[in-house]
């Protein structure tokens, strides 16, 4: 089980994956850590047309200092190396809110924390990972007090959460969810491009917010993408 | 980007090494170095040991505002100022820190601009202080920016110009040894009675991002703009001094914390007239609404900051100043005091804010107490 992926065998010529273990989680933040990296000036570009250009450099601040923390990417990893998937995800959230800062600190951090917290396994099934995701946007809603369609992370996060939980109550596997969320991550991001923004820094341009993506939402699709790709990956 | 630097990473670590330098009443307490700026998660106290009984006075946000926060903590206004990353709010941990090495026992006061990001970490901050560390914490939240409409389709607000006076009025109060509940409540009179506006003629260029935050043609102006190089609220052709101060005043006295000043400017009117009904002798209703006219005319006092935004020269300021000093003058409204130069600023933006604070006899008192400071110095 080590390697997270079950070998059921399901005759598709791709076999299941039923668990979310301690080296997948790792795998998903170092693909979160590279992702934002890669993607850092095109959010810091979204970020300057209705924020203050500064969301790339924030996240990538904030996982270069997660991977210090976790031991992701040859860091040795600081003090108490987490056990559990839970442990692991919410030593994520407590590094976001130490180096982060902005609004995306607390937020991502809380996320993280909160679904960390949800995880009391020493690993996950797609059951216990959807009920996680939604504590997640639970704690992410009740901290921003933001709703769908205020133009903010919120946009991408709940039909992420919603498309995952479908796809593991339809019987889909970790991958096949990851995947809907992915898709559906991307799709809520791009959707808040006519949106007027209403929380956040992108509120007080009121009707110039019209026209450009959140680069809150943006980043919360990648992070679902990475999740996806580290499944597709080891599947 | 043309700036003196070393690298954009140390921007704000060397920037406040040198403010210590400088200043040797300031100390900077590094952070834990986590993240790419080794500044991230430090502060500035004052190097004096917390008072026995003082309530201590904590601010922060994210740097490019200077002399905000840094340059105010000192005898009289803040006892640490806790900087973020450029334009980005600073992290719970390094509130937390703060706030335990200058609280004496009588409690921290946390001022924060009313800015999404300041606002959680401030809150997440206030949490660990009270429950991990058993700090008593109140928060004053500054929230004075007119261009932005405070409603349920905006996160309020923007903490601005008003911040100086929170800091200088409600730090005065502290040193006296009020105590927390009242300190705070004064940081809150203050924001309350002061509202601010401003407007840009450049954008301002962030050390990381290497290029302004937006491109404004040389005939236009950026009207009712914030302090984070985001784009205002609307975008209009430049117009005089005489335009943008009148334009500036008016949505600032369009308040209701201003709304008898209109009345007071009406009562200077009705006044004339109750004297030439007077001098005619012709008694009536004139006469009646004068007598009241009279008692209410004038009250209005404000203190006024014509505050520049980083690039924009002090004898422009003056110009502005110059304008809302005439304007005013024909609105009822008395200036008590006025400041004029760059208190609140966004990086190297060209513009001004306006900022007008009513105030009464005791917060005037506060204002003109002692105070020493790098960047707001006098009364010694």
């Amino acid at each position: 089980m080590s390697t997270g992926v079950n070998t059921g065998g399901q005759g598709d010529g791709v076999d299941r994956v039923d668990t979310l273990d301690l080296v997948t989680t790792r795998a998903w933040i170092h693909a979160v850590a590279l992702a934002v990296s890669a993607h850092r000036d095109e959010l810091t570009e979204l970020d300057a047309a209705i924020g203050d250009a500064d969301h790339g450099v924030n996240l990538q601040r904030g996982f270069a200092a997660v991977e210090a923390a976790t031991g992701g990417a040859g860091h040795a990893g600081a003090g108490h190396a987490p056990e559990t998937v839970g442990q692991l995800l919410g030593k994520v959230g407590m590094t976001l809110i130490s180096s982060v800062g902005g609004a995306s600190g607390p937020l991502y951090g809380t996320a993280f924390r909160a679904i960390g917290r949800a995880l009391t396994t020493p690993e996950a099934d797609g059951e216990q990972f959807a009920l996680a995701l939604h504590a997640g946007l639970d704690a992410v809603r009740a901290l921003g007090a933001a709703a769908v369609g205020d133009k903010t992370m919120v946009d991408a996060l709940t039909p992420a959460v919603a498309a995952f939980d479908a796809a593991v109550t339809a019987g889909g596997d970790l991958r096949a969810a990851a995947r809907a969320a992915a898709d559906a991550a991307e799709d809520g991001a791009r959707a808040t491009t006519p949106l007027q923004a209403r929380k956040g820094r992108a509120s007080y341009l009121g009707e110039r917010s019209i026209g450009h993506q959140d680069p809150g939402a943006t980043s919360t699709a990648l992070i679902f993408t990475a999740l996806a790709e580290t499944f597709e990956r080891r599947g | 980007m043309k700036k003196f630097l070393n690298t954009p990473d140390s921007y704000v670590a060397d920037s406040l090494a040198g403010l210590a330098a400088a200043h040797p009443m300031l100390t900077v307490v590094p952070g834990a170095g986590e993240g790419a700026d080794e500044s991230a998660g430090g502060f500035v106290r004052r190097t004096a040991p917390p008072r026995a009984g003082k309530v201590a006075l904590v601010s922060g946000g994210g740097s490019g505002h200077e002399p905000l926060h840094a340059g105010f903590v000192g005898v009289g206004m803040l006892d640490a100022a806790c900087p973020g990353a450029v334009f980005t709010s600073p992290v719970p941990g390094q509130m937390l820190a703060a706030a335990q090495a200058v609280d004496s026992g009588a409690g921290v006061v946390f001022v924060v601009k009313n800015y999404t990001g300041d606002v959680l970490n401030f809150q997440m901050a206030a949490e660990l202080a009270v429950e991990d560390a058993g700090i008593a914490v109140e928060t004053v939240l500054v929230d004075d920016d007119v261009a932005v409409q405070d409603s349920t389709w905006t996160a309020g607000r923007r903490g601005t110009g008003a911040t100086l006076m929170v800091e200088k009025i409600a730090g005065a109060l502290a040193e006296r040894g009020a105590e927390l509940g009242a300190v705070a409540e004064m940081g809150r009179r203050v924001n309350a009675s002061a509202r601010s506006f401003a407007v840009a003629l450049t954008a301002c260029t962030t050390p990381a991002n290497g290029k302004p935050g937006f491109l404004l043609p040389e005939d236009e102006m950026e009207v009712g703009v914030g302090i984070h190089g985001e784009p205002g609220r609307r975008r209009e052709k430049l117009a005089t001094a005489h335009e943008v101060a009148e334009l500036a005043l008016d949505a600032i006295l369009a308040e209701s914390v201003f709304a008898d000043a209109a009345d007071a400017a009406h009562a200077t009117d009705v006044l004339d007239a109750a004297d030439a009904a007077d001098a005619a002798d012709v008694p009536g209703e004139a006469d009646a609404a004068g007598k009241v006219a009279r008692a209410g005319a004038g009250s209005v006092q404000v203190i006024v900051m014509v505050n520049g935004l980083g690039a924009t020269p002090l004898s422009e300021l003056y110009i502005l100043f110059n304008e809302v000093s005439r304007v005013l003058g024909g609105r009822g409204v008395t200036i008590a005091r006025s400041l004029v130069g760059n208190y609140v600023t966004s990086l190297d933006m060209a513009g001004a804010s306006f900022t007008l604070c009513r105030v009464d006899d005791e917060m005037l008192e506060l204002w003109d107490a002692p105070v020493n400071t790098p960047a707001l110095r006098w009364g010694l």
